[in-house]
């Protein structure tokens, strides 16, 4: 088979803080792959290498067929950047004549503005545009030269939730026609809806890859939700706890051991009301997987 | 399946229309780069100095190319560098050096501008007579003078920050002017700004545009001689601090 990105040994450094340690990584045709990690992981180097602004230090990579260090191959990949610095004084129609420049087969460009729902904006200067606005004008700029790889940097970053979910329907829509996607983000819940693979990177290297389910079945936590009258305190000392939060005064806590956890609970606090137990979700994977668990404040 | 690409639909030319377009509607930029030199030059050498009209055109012309170059080139490379949109465009398959070209073009569009409307001026209002073949030696000259000072703003715009670049552009822009005699003729400067002058590049634009006008014969192949040194020593600049850039 051959895959839409594959990263072999994938070797990093800025001067001597190492910020990739031989990362491999394989995304087959078609999917959506959610990349996600905590700042600072390595996420957008892993992204600058894949999109050929650096040469590999050590072992290779191959996007979309080829080289990315290569023009050529690049012209098959579309991307949107966590930072654009679009001249703020051009407008949409402009910048998509100049991409649409770039690429040997393009799409129309009211197709493309089309695409991203920004039709009706051709004639604004980028700087006129709101946040939603301007992400979804970048999607555009990257949907323009019919990518079979979109890789996408935190497209989402700085929206509204409603503005962020659009974005998100549109990206999938592009996985629907049949382009494979690469999606970093922070946004666990839009990786979740979105993805059909995680790959979570943590301090340059990759600690997990499979679907949602995969990685939230494998994990042996279960979320458990009740009104209690028990404190934080009380609930520590339980046999099998993780961690909890409060909300409206109902009680939701990560457990270890959920037998033992929920035994010891009904027997430290018979009011107990509305018990129910859940998986994990992808966060539990995620905070789990990235030893940040503890970090977060009970 | 080939089909002939229209040159609008070139990347070539899509970059130059961009650069353009985006200094052209940045008043901060467009403004001061051509109604400065223009209007220094009707109020100093129009106005002030009819005597001079014509070896003003020649000596303004050189200042507002050198200007145009500086600035263009020094505030708009460290401005997209370092706001992300050279990321993006090597991120995408752009063609780089068209990047370069497509800011040289603009340069010289401004350029034009800025010379076209100087000489339309001293033609109208203060009698200024060339042949044709010296009108456009004069364009040509002033126009090959915008590349080294190009080179310059590429390896400041490298290494500046966008709000150190206006700043250290001004001071060296200002001063270089007036060093090299654009504003008052050398031989009006103190003696030992007289022989400092030689050193300086725009002394040498000014020298080689007065002496193809007929306005002054001057040694015009030192000046091309110390032109094209200075535009090799501003390639290797421009060169050096294009390898310190890894793209980001």
């Amino acid at each position: 088979m051959e895959y839409a990105i594959r990263a072999t040994g994938l070797v990093h450094r800025y001067g001597k803080q190492v910020a990739l340690h031989g990362v491999d990584l394989a995304c087959a045709p078609g999917k959506l792959v959610a990349l996600l990690g905590p700042n600072g992981a390595g996420k957008t180097t892993l992204v600058k290498l894949l999109l050929g602004v650096f040469a590999p230090q050590q072992g290779s990579v191959q996007v979309a067929g080829g080289d990315p260090r290569q023009r050529a191959t690049r012209q098959a990949i579309g991307t949107m950047l966590q930072i654009s610095g679009v001249p703020e004084n051009l407008t949409v129609t402009e910048l998509a004549d100049l991409f649409a420049s770039l690429y040997p087969e393009p799409l129309s460009r009211m197709s493309t503005l089309g695409l991203a729902q920004v039709d009706d904006l051709a004639r604004r200067r980028f700087g006129q545009l709101s946040g939603g606005q301007r992400q979804r004008v970048l999607l555009a700029l990257a949907l323009i030269g019919q990518p079979k790889l979109l890789i996408l940097d935190e497209p989402g970053s700085g929206l509204d939730p409603a503005s962020r979910r659009a974005l998100g329907e549109l990206i999938r829509a592009q996985r629907e026609r049949g382009t494979t996607v690469l999606l970093c983000t922070h946004d666990l819940e839009e990786a979740a809806r979105l993805a059909d693979e995680v790959v979570i990177v943590d301090r340059g290297h990759i600690i997990a890859q499979g679907t949602p389910r995969e990685l939230t079945r494998s994990l042996p936590e279960r979320r458990v939700y009740c009104r209690t009258g028990l404190s934080n305190a009380d609930l520590e000392r339980l046999p099998g706890f993780c961690r909890v939060s409060f909300t409206d005064g109902s009680a939701e806590i990560l457990v270890r051991d959920t037998n033992a956890f929920i035994q010891a609970l009904l027997t430290a606090d018979p009011a107990l009301e509305d018990l129910s137990v859940a998986g994990a979700s992808l966060e539990d994977a995620f905070l789990t997987l990235t030893g940040t668990v503890n970090k977060e404040p009970a | 399946m080939n089909t002939i690409v229209r040159f609008d639909q070139t990347p070539s030319w899509q970059l130059i229309r961009s650069s353009f377009l985006t200094l052209w509607r940045m008043p901060a930029y467009a403004l001061p780069t051509i109604l400065f030199p223009v209007g220094f030059y009707v109020f100093f050498g129009v106005i002030l100095n009819p005597g001079l009209a014509q070896w003003m055109l020649a000596t303004f012309g050189t200042f507002g190319v050198m200007g145009t170059a500086l600035f263009a080139f020094g505030v708009s490379v460290s401005t997209e560098r370092s706001q992300g949109w050279w990321l993006l465009l090597r991120a995408a398959p752009t063609p780089f050096a068209a990047v370069l070209a497509g800011k040289l073009a603009t340069v010289i569009a401004f350029s034009l501008m800025i010379v076209l409307s100087m000489a339309w001026i001293a033609a109208l209002f203060a009698g200024v007579r060339l042949e044709t073949g010296q009108w456009l030696a004069l364009f040509a000259v002033l126009i090959m003078g915008a590349v080294p000072f190009s080179l310059v703003g590429l390896a400041l715009g490298m290494w500046l920050s966008p709000n150190a670049a206006p700043a250290v552009i001004n001071l060296i822009y200002l001063p270089l002017a007036i060093l090299s005699g654009l504003w008052i003729p050398v031989s009006q400067l103190p003696g030992i700004m007289q022989s400092l002058a030689v050193w300086l590049p725009p002394y040498h634009v000014a020298g080689l545009a007065l002496h193809v006008t007929g306005t002054q014969a001057g040694p015009w192949v030192q000046h091309l001689s110390a032109l094209l040194v200075f535009t090799m020593f501003s390639a290797v600049l421009a060169a050096v601090a294009w390898r310190r850039f890894k793209g980001v």
